[in-house]
């Protein structure tokens, strides 16, 4: 039984549908990266497995995690799949821990809540967890508020927040984007080894595909509400089959390509109110047809690859970067 | 630490000898205290006799000098009126104020903080309009409007309650739901904008997301952001404890400060209404000290901010 599956979820703000329609399972102890520009769905798509989205918002459809359902369940049962079986990291660290309460507090909150400790042994199992995750000298920032930290060490804070329910899945909602290059490498190793120690899975939401290729083994590309490829991330870094994925591809700067020009994808993403008919990546997309424009292609295909497109790229050995290449560029950005 | 308290100590300072010089300037500017108490028709050497008693005669810097020399010793002078020494007549009335004013501003917050958290948490709702409409009524509407309305409604129409005087707790209770109901709205529409722009931050959503019961979302890391705007206007609610209730006080016939200043003005009893001043100054400034404390106290990130100071 997969740890978590999402079927047909489906998210309208104010009645503007932002997600049309995910699937998506998450096996256990699996890491699966969730690529795509801002906006596209990739955060909302957890953040309504979770209840986390405001009241305007509706959901639709069924989140599964193992038997129990989580869409339009109860507060009292989302509390306690929350940060007990899913924890979630955000994307601006120094803003996402409260200002106002002391760091090793928010963490020992956490540790009281899933773990039933309380007083001195909960504030201890919150400085074993800061030290898990790297913060020096755990014992006297105990007492530190968060912007007493830099931000590489919020976001270390709030893992080990996120650790302290001892949870079956890690939402990482672009944990390294506000963070400078080097904090970022330390970051994705820190979550590569955790997960190697705990045996949690990791959903790794990103726009980067250097950071992805790092941690997981499978990625969804989404666009405008839509999950459009799927496949290991060795495949897609071999050979993107939607066009959508191989124009992601080719706007990376490359180390080896002198200074030519990157190629931009043309255009801009449809706004959630305006979606065109068909495909809402065919106004883009220099392959499209006449069939593009007026039907929405579903997500299909064979031996662990899917592909929303009536006109999928088939290049054997297509000159995409690697993901060698793309490791090298995180690493010396 | 000592620095943030010395630059503060030094700053009340200035703002209570500026208070002091422009109420003495201005009572002496607006009419002769001579004239007033003695009446116009009395002979003109009484007259001078009585300026020269009280120094009236003496060039004005020198009187200003006299003063505050006397003020820096601790004599707050005389009132010309009854002869009594001012401080005295000001201590009198003040458990009076104390009276109406500390339930006020107990009521204030009670009803205020309350609904205006609830009304943020609910959001365009209909209770939310509801609340805040009443907050907008209850802030623009004067006090002596509101009291004459309750006055007419709760002494005339039905006999309920007493309208003027202070001789039972009773007497009490119309002057203080006078006073509250402005105050009350203020709170009401401060503690929503705070929480509102609280509940937005993305911490709030950490805290949901790491499993913590919604009340406990509110209340232990929502409301503690959202209480420093609301400690502001406590603060400045609690500096008008002494003299807030002029109006309401002459509205009822309450003998508190309100009235005494009301009277002491109006007779242009120098003593006594810089007596007042200077206590409304000090208590301003005390509540803004302690204001000042407790942002520290309430956001760390203001701590730096004093121990640099």
């Amino acid at each position: 039984m997969p740890l978590v599956e999402i079927s047909n979820l489906g998210v309208a703000f104010s009645g503007v549908p932002v997600l049309h329609g995910i699937n998506l399972t998450i096996e256990k102890g699996e890491a699966v990266g969730l690529v795509g520009e801002s906006g596209c769905g990739k955060s909302v798509t957890w953040l309504a497995a979770l209840g986390l989205l405001p009241g305007k918002a509706s959901v639709s459809g069924s989140v599964k995690l193992g038997d129990e359902e989580l869409v339009g369940s109860p507060r009292e049962k989302l509390e306690h799949v929350r940060g007990g079986r899913i924890a979630m990291i955000f994307q601006d660290p120094s803003s996402s821990l409260n200002p106002v309460l002391r760091a090793g507090r928010q963490i020992a909150e956490a540790v009281s809540l899933h773990q039933g400790l309380s007083g001195a042994t909960a504030r201890a199992e919150a400085i074993r967890l800061m030290d898990l995750v790297g913060i020096p000298d755990a014992v006297r920032r105990f007492d530190n508020y968060p912007h007493e930290f830099s931000g590489g060490q919020n976001q270390r804070l709030m893992i080990a927040m996120a650790l302290a329910g001892k949870p079956d899945l890690l939402i990482a909602d672009e944990p390294t984007t506000a963070l400078d290059a080097t904090i970022q490498a330390q970051i994705l190793d820190l979550l590569i080894s955790l997960r190697q120690e705990t045996g949690m899975a990791i959903v790794f939401i990103s726009h980067d595909l250097g950071a992805v290729s790092q941690i997981c083994e499978r990625v969804c590309v989404m666009y405008a509400g839509r999950i459009v490829e799927q496949c290991s991330t060795e495949m897609l870094f071999r050979a993107p089959r939607h066009p959508y994925t191989r124009g992601l591809f080719d706007a990376i700067p490359r180390l080896d390509a002198g200074r030519e020009r990157l190629i931009p994808i043309p255009g801009t993403v449809p706004q959630a109110g305006r979606m065109p008919a068909g495909c809402a990546f065919a106004p883009r997309c220099a392959h499209s047809s006449e069939v593009c424009h007026n039907q929405v292609p579903t997500l299909s295909g064979t031996d662990g690859w899917a592909t929303a497109c009536f006109h999928p790229l088939e290049e054997p050995g297509a000159p995409g970067p690697s993901a060698h290449i793309l490791v090298e560029k995180v690493e010396f950005a | 630490m000592l620095r943030f308290f010395l630059i503060r100590a030094l700053r009340a300072f200035m703002t209570i000898v500026l208070v002091v010089t422009f109420a003495f300037v201005v009572l002496r500017l607006s009419g002769d205290p001579a004239l007033i108490i003695m009446g116009p028709e009395a002979p003109p050497d009484a007259i001078i006799a009585f300026r020269k008693a009280w120094g009236l005669d003496q060039p004005i810097w020198i009187q200003y000098l006299s003063y505050f020399g006397a003020i820096l010793g601790g004599d707050l002078g005389i009132s010309m009126r009854d002869g009594q020494s001012a401080i005295s007549l000001v201590m009198d009335r003040i458990p009076a104020t104390l009276q109406l004013t500390v339930p006020a501003l107990i009521l204030k917050l009670m009803i205020g903080i309350p609904s205006g958290v609830y009304a943020a948490l609910h959001r365009d709702s209909a209770v939310d309009r509801g609340v805040m409409a009443g907050a907008v009524i209850g802030f623009t509407m004067p006090s002596f409007v509101f009291g004459l309305i309750l006055v007419l409604l709760f002494s005339v129409t039905w006999g309920l309650l007493p309208s003027g005087g202070r001789d039972s707790w009773m007497h009490a209770i119309l002057p203080i739901v006078t006073m509250s109901i402005g105050g009350a709205g203020i709170l009401a529409r401060f503690s929503r904008s705070a929480m509102i722009e609280i509940l937005g931050q993305p911490y709030m959503r950490t805290a949901s997301a790491k499993g913590l019961p919604w009340r406990r979302v509110i209340w232990e890391h929502a409301f503690p952001n959202a209480a420093i705007p609301i400690v502001t206007i406590t603060g400045f609610m609690v500096g008008t404890l002494i003299a807030g209730a002029v109006v309401v006080e002459s509205l009822f016939s309450w003998p508190g400060i309100g009235r005494l200043l009301v009277v002491s003005v109006s007779n242009r009893d120098l003593a006594v209404v810089q007596c007042i001043l200077l206590m409304v100054a000090a208590t301003m400034v005390i509540s803004n000290f302690v204001v000042d404390i407790l942002y520290g106290y309430l956001d760390p990130r203001l701590r730096n901010n004093q121990a640099r100071h």
